[in-house]
């Protein structure tokens, strides 16, 4: 009879401990990144054309359009966070790193808040410690506080005398010449809300990009068109004009 | 009996023996795997060099690849070979504005300075991006009327005729059957080992020596988004390379002879774009652009200054082209050029394994 039951028990555990390796074992996820100026869907067959018309009604195009993502943050319901250490480059102009699996895994479940950092948080915008975005050529100069570019959004508009002039519209983090030691946290986390990861989660998110040149700060390409890497307060408005450019579409399992 | 039974058993040993003998004799040669010696800021700073799995790096394909790259053979005439207009003294250029061809006839576009090519990450490879990879590249000169003007039939059966290349190709490659395929992958694997990572300015991110005051001013230029501006397109101390490998067009013209990139994606808004080419070595690379209308550095660098020509596809990072550039001072441009010879690797342009 204790034969039997020991027997027992032990295909009683070994089950209950399948059932719960099926149930956690730690998944994938996937963000897709869509982009549209306002409600129309762009692509990078759209670029390089004068086709965009920004809020002070500039008539402008854009040539390349590139931007990192990372600290993907997971809160589960049972209040623990998760952050995984991915990053990922978007690069619309080459239709590259539009779909971005993470390298690490969670664990499926209910979590009620999630989030990524538009560029680096500063703890992590270390000089020249990505190998692929130091290949990308997207690092930020020494002088202006190194680390890497967040965004990279390049192209022409039809200035105050009617002329096709270049705009650079690069976000870095916040840099001022004057007084190097202070620095802003210009990166900023984009909320994607809660959500329950599953065996196949993607989350579809889009850029409008009109909104880098609206809300709150209705852009004035004349006065911030280019060298505004090394603009301090220019830097400070791009950073408030980001939190409204990204939404989430829909999540799908 | 017993006596033909052994008699058979010591004849059995004597032919299996012998078997195995002939057997190790027609054993097929295995060419031994190459890696490439990464500069140690390579290592440090950019991804893994590419090399195709259908193209993996030998010491024999390797040496095939130098042979054939210095052959004359490969040319109509017996005149040229791919030296003739890649030379090693020149950072595997020449110093031609148009290489002239066998027949005397001049190129449209200057001939590219070779190096670092296993880094260039998007496998393209010509001014306008038209070759695919190495290996598609080294196609192309020997059929151009304009370059070596011969044929792959003609340059295959010279080579199967000679006394040393069947050897060498079975060493590389497992056959002795020669033929275009081959030839290109063997010259391709010579050319991504031509590595340029040793100049002062390399050694200098190292710690190992010192810049001048004016090199040191110069690079600041170089790095300065209000200034030079040109990390954005040529890289900077992350990036070794010198180069995005992109392709942009830096107004040199408001109208386009040649449409570069354009004439092989057919999109106009890719006329006037050309490769970005890495500013290593610039000592020995002269004239500049992909037409080589500079002979200088000065030239080059007085272009950007004040010299840029509006057009329809003007790259947005030339971004004072109404101005005519980035309107440099004399000292700055002078500090700009004492920078950009720190990027000069004569170990590269001296490298024995380099040279015929």
């Amino acid at each position: 009879m204790k034969k039997i039951i020991i027997i027992c028990l032990f295909f009683g555990l070994n089950s209950c401990s399948q059932d719960r390796d099926i149930s956690l074992s730690p998944v994938a996820i996937t963000l897709n990144f869509a982009h549209s100026w306002g409600e129309d869907e762009i692509s990078s067959s759209d670029f390089d054309e004068l086709k965009f018309t920004n809020e002070n009604e500039q008539t402008l195009s854009i040539n390349r359009l590139r931007y990192v993502i990372s600290e993907i943050t997971l809160i589960h319901e049972s209040g623990e966070p998760t952050v995984l250490n991915d990053y990922n480059l978007v690069d619309l102009t080459n239709e590259a790193g539009l779909s971005f699996t993470t390298s690490e895994s969670i664990l499926p479940g209910d979590y009620v808040s999630a989030s990524f950092r538009f560029g680096f948080s500063n703890n992590l915008n270390i000089d020249g410690a990505y190998p692929d975005l130091n290949s990308a050529l997207f690092n930020v100069p020494g002088l202006l506080g190194g680390g890497y570019h967040f965004m990279q959004l390049d192209g022409m508009y039809i200035d105050n005398n009617n002329q096709e002039a270049a705009y650079n519209y690069h976000v870095i983090n916040a840099f001022d010449a004057s007084n190097p030691n202070e620095t802003v946290e210009t990166s900023f986390s984009v909320n994607i809300g809660g959500l329950t990861i599953g065996s196949n989660t993607n989350i579809n998110m889009k850029m409008d990009i009109s909104e880098w040149f609206k809300n709150p700060n209705m852009w004035d390409l004349d006065e911030f068109d280019t060298n505004l890497m090394g603009n301090y307060d220019a830097q400070l408005l791009m950073n408030q004009n980001g939190s409204s450019v990204f939404d989430l579409v829909s999540i799908t399992q | 009996m017993k006596k033909y039974f052994l008699l058979l058993l010591l004849f059995s040993i004597l032919f299996v023996s012998c078997s195995n003998k002939d057997n190790t004799i027609e054993e097929e040669y295995t060419p031994i795997p190459y890696s490439l010696e990464v500069p140690e800021l390579f290592q440090q700073k950019l991804i893994a060099p590419l090399i195709p799995t259908n193209n993996p790096l030998t010491e024999e394909g390797i040496a095939l690849g130098k042979k054939l790259f210095f052959d004359k053979k490969l040319s109509k005439d017996n005149t040229q070979s791919c030296a003739s207009c890649h030379n090693p003294r020149n950072s595997f250029t020449d110093s031609l504005r148009f290489s002239l061809g066998v027949d005397g006839l001049p190129g449209s576009r200057n001939s590219m300075p070779l190096f670092n090519l296993a880094w260039n990450f998007n496998d393209k490879f010509a001014w306008d991006g038209k070759e695919l990879s190495l290996e598609r590249q080294a196609l192309e000169p020997v059929r151009n009327p304009i370059e070596m003007h011969s044929s792959w039939s003609n340059v295959t059966l010279r080579l199967q005729q000679d006394q040393e290349y069947p050897k060498m190709f079975l060493n590389a490659f497992g056959t002795e059957r020669i033929d275009s395929a081959l030839v290109t992958k063997a010259i391709a694997q010579f050319e991504r080992t031509l590595i340029s990572g040793n100049a002062k300015f390399d050694q200098y991110l190292l710690g190992n020596t010192s810049l001048s005051q004016q090199e040191l001013n110069g690079f600041t230029i170089f790095m300065s988004e209000d200034k030079g501006d040109c990390f954005h397109c040529h890289g900077s101390d992350n990036n070794p390379l010198w180069t995005d490998n992109d392709f942009h067009n830096n107004g040199l013209d408001t109208s386009f002879n040649d449409l570069g990139l354009g004439s092989v994606t057919g999109d106009p808004n890719d006329n006037g774009k050309f490769k970005s080419p890495s500013l290593r070595n610039l000592v020995y690379t002269a004239p500049y652009m992909h037409d080589g209308r500079f002979s200088t550095l000065e030239e080059v660098i007085n272009h950007y200054s004040e010299g840029l020509q509006n057009s329809s596809t003007i790259d947005p990072l030339m971004k004072k082209v109404s101005q005519g550039g980035v309107q440099l001072t004399p000292l700055e441009k002078a500090d700009l050029k004492a920078f950009l010879i720190t990027l000069t690797d004569d170990d590269f342009i001296n490298n024995p394994s380099f040279q015929n």
